[in-house]
């Protein structure tokens, strides 16, 4: 089973990442949960989502302590809540950052694989508005390979319609220019 | 056999949900013994208006075949409304002893 | 891999059964502590997708009234609710059950404020124990779907003719994304006849409904509402069976998870189940003779199927997801204390009260009470001894 915790703000669409992740998992005839965590909805206040991913029914019901994957939408959260918190050794930290792997590893110690894209950018050139839920997804399924990025079409033209070409042209972008470190 | 209480079902013949299935069964219910007053109508005073007919809570005045309003002592709980309304005060409202 | 199996938030789920199951009237208030489920109802009626009255009333309290002046007239009738809802609900939800009006309710459990709380938990389905309705407990996304069907066909079955409440955990399964297979169109029309009511309001037949019950008749008719309710399982084990043979998934009063030689064993309601199976497993792995129960069906209670199920059982660890306040500790152990009561071998009852108000509750947490509860011996445990399990001190 893969588990993945994902860090944004409320109004950001970390829930729809984890929500498009689970999809894109069960088309793929996979088990999969999507869930926030559970509480009142605050637009700009850190938020989590997670997502499991398997090959077997899910029977697990509790939230994700010890994530596989930490994927992380906006790059002011890095330094305000403890994203990699329960990380497994072997697991990956993805970030919307402007940084290298390298500067983000110094600066915040975490010495896990990291990766880096910077989705800000991406998003704002390729959708005309700093949303990154759908721009993180590309690089998430880069860094992790947990699902094949194919599968995530079908679930973005079905949500997001008529804007559907901008996001999988900033999630496909994000993709290539994800760069990863491995852990130390 | 002694013949069987109809106010005392047992739980098994309740029928479903508790529903009452003879439509305006309620008129069999005689509200007549709720009254210790009865109205008296005078018959030389009654000018036949109806007024009584129209304020009466329970419906329980009728026209009788003298044309007169008269209640219908069934029914009437002898709330004197009618004797109040009156126009003439051609109704009295008279202890259900007398 | 069947066509239909989507990946859906459970709540839109729900709401597409009710709509397939072709409901005449939804009455719901529609803002918190509401779901998705009957704002995705609003939506499918304003489409135009479902032929049926959207009543957006302004309370739980009018909600259930209209609920039950519709399924008079012989609508078929849906409405949700959660905790304060279902408080603010409570004077109509006892009427539903004597006037034999077969509603179907979908309870998303969540927990009676105060605290202010949104959270999940029992206290709002244990405050209404004794109302009346048939209620049933689902663990999944998947049971949610197909107890929609389950509860209009038991609900509506003329030899029935109750109330029926499903109960899915607020959050943890009303707003979890998850696979759930849909039944076809098809599938529902063989499963789901035409809904026939026993009595109805009609102008060419008339009939008074919700009279005076004087002393001398009320006795009979909560009586004749108990035995109604006690002979509806009949009914329930044949819309389970029914079901089983269309969809492949047969449900029963009471499920059983790795128990046929267990000594100790887990008793759960709702979607916890699936996370304490886990850690049977893992006590299992460790050697250790654990299983688990699933009460399914809390009313009417599944007595004898329980006392089957733990006829060879040492001890039980209940789990209780709500406190009944200055009594015998949670109310889903004082129950199957009760059932227990005079059976020859009586197992341990160890009851643990955890998952308040969302409080997660983890694999290691169960395999924690099961150690806590290992020197819980016969003799030593009395009706009113509980633990609140993970409360700071």
């Amino acid at each position: 089973m893969i588990e993945i915790r994902l860090h944004g703000r409320g109004g950001q669409g970390a829930v729809t990442s984890a929500e498009l992740l689970a999809l894109a998992a069960i088309q793929e005839g996979k088990y999969a949960q999507a869930f926030p965590s559970f509480g009142p909805e605050r637009r700009g206040a850190p938020v989590v989502a997670f997502c499991r991913i398997d090959d077997e029914p899910i029977r697990l019901r509790t939230n994700i302590y010890n994530p596989d994957l930490v994927m992380v939408l906006d790059p002011s959260i890095l330094r305000l809540v403890d994203v990699a918190g329960g990380l497994k050794k072997d697991g990956i930290l993805v970030t919307n950052t402007k940084y290298s792997g390298k500067q983000i590893r110094d600066e915040l110690g975490i010495q896990q694989a990291i990766g880096t894209v910077n989705a800000t950018l991406i998003a704002q050139e390729e959708m005309g508005i700093p949303i990154t839920n759908t721009t993180m997804l590309g690089s998430l399924i880069k860094a992790g390979r947990i699902l094949d990025p194919e599968s995530l079409m079908e679930p973005l033209k079905k949500r997001f319609g008529r804007i559907a070409e901008k996001n999988i042209r900033a999630f496909k972008r994000a993709y290539e220019e994800t760069e990863v470190i491995p852990k130390e | 056999m002694p013949k069987k209480n109809i106010e005392e079902p047992t739980w098994r013949e309740l029928p479903v949900g508790c529903v009452i299935s003879e439509p305006g069964n309620a008129c069999r219910y005689k509200t007549g013994d709720w009254r210790s007053m009865r109205p008296v109508v005078d018959k030389e005073k009654c000018i036949r208006c109806g007024v009584c007919y129209l304020f009466c809570p329970d419906m329980a005045i009728y026209k009788n075949d003298e044309g007169l309003f008269v209640a219908d002592l069934y029914y009437c709980k002898g709330c004197g409304i009618c004797a109040r309304e009156c126009f003439t005060g051609c109704i009295s409202m008279i202890p259900e002893e007398e | 891999m069947s066509i239909n199996r989507k990946g859906i938030e459970v709540s839109i789920g729900a709401a597409d059964a009710v709509a397939m199951a072709d409901v005449d009237v939804i009455a719901a208030y529609p803002i918190t502590p509401q779901t998705h489920i009957v704002e995705h109802l609003s939506e499918i009626v304003a489409r135009g997708d479902l032929d049926a009255e959207f009543i957006p009333v302004e309370s739980e309290h009018s909600a259930m009234s209209v609920c039950c002046g519709a399924s008079a007239v012989g609508a078929r009738t849906f409405t949700c609710t959660s905790s304060q809802g279902l408080a603010l609900m409570n004077e109509i939800v006892f009427i539903a059950p004597c006037m034999r009006l077969p509603i179907v309710m979908i309870l998303a459990n969540r927990s009676l404020s105060g605290p202010l709380s949104i959270w999940n938990d029992h206290s709002d389905v244990m405050s209404i124990r004794d109302c009346g309705w048939i209620q049933v407990f689902t663990e999944n996304g998947q049971d949610v779907f197909d107890h929609v069907f389950f509860a209009f066909r038991v609900a509506e079955n003329p030899q029935v003719s109750l109330p029926v409440i499903v109960n899915m955990d607020g959050f943890i399964l009303t707003h979890m994304i998850e696979a759930i297979e849909y039944w076809e169109p098809e599938m529902v029309r063989r499963y789901l006849p035409e809904f026939k009511p026993v009595n109805r309001l009609h102008p060419d037949k008339p009939v008074t409904m919700g009279a005076f019950g004087m002393p001398n008749i009320f006795t009979e008719a909560k009586k004749a509402q108990n035995e109604a309710l006690l002979s509806s399982k009949v009914e329930i084990l044949r819309a389970w069976k029914e079901m089983g043979d269309i969809t492949g998934r047969y449900y029963k009063p009471v499920e059983s998870y790795q128990a046929d030689d267990a000594e100790t064993v887990f008793l759960t309601m709702g979607s916890l189940s699936e996370t304490v199976s886990i850690a049977v497993d893992r006590l299992r792995a460790q050697g250790k003779a654990v299983g688990q129960i699933k009460l399914r069906l809390w009313r009417p209670f599944p007595f004898e199927e329980f006392r089957l199920a733990v006829k060879n059982v040492k001890k039980i660890i209940v789990l209780d997801r709500a406190l009944s306040f200055g009594g015998p500790g949670g109310p889903v152990a004082s129950e199957i204390r009760a059932a227990l009561y005079g059976e020859q071998n009586m197992p341990v009852v160890a009851n643990f009260v955890a998952g308040l108000a969302g409080r997660d509750v983890t694999v290691n947490d169960y395999i924690a009470m099961y150690e806590k509860a290992e020197p819980f011996a016969k003799g030593k445990v009395r009706q009113d001894d509980y633990i609140i399990y993970g409360v700071r001190e």
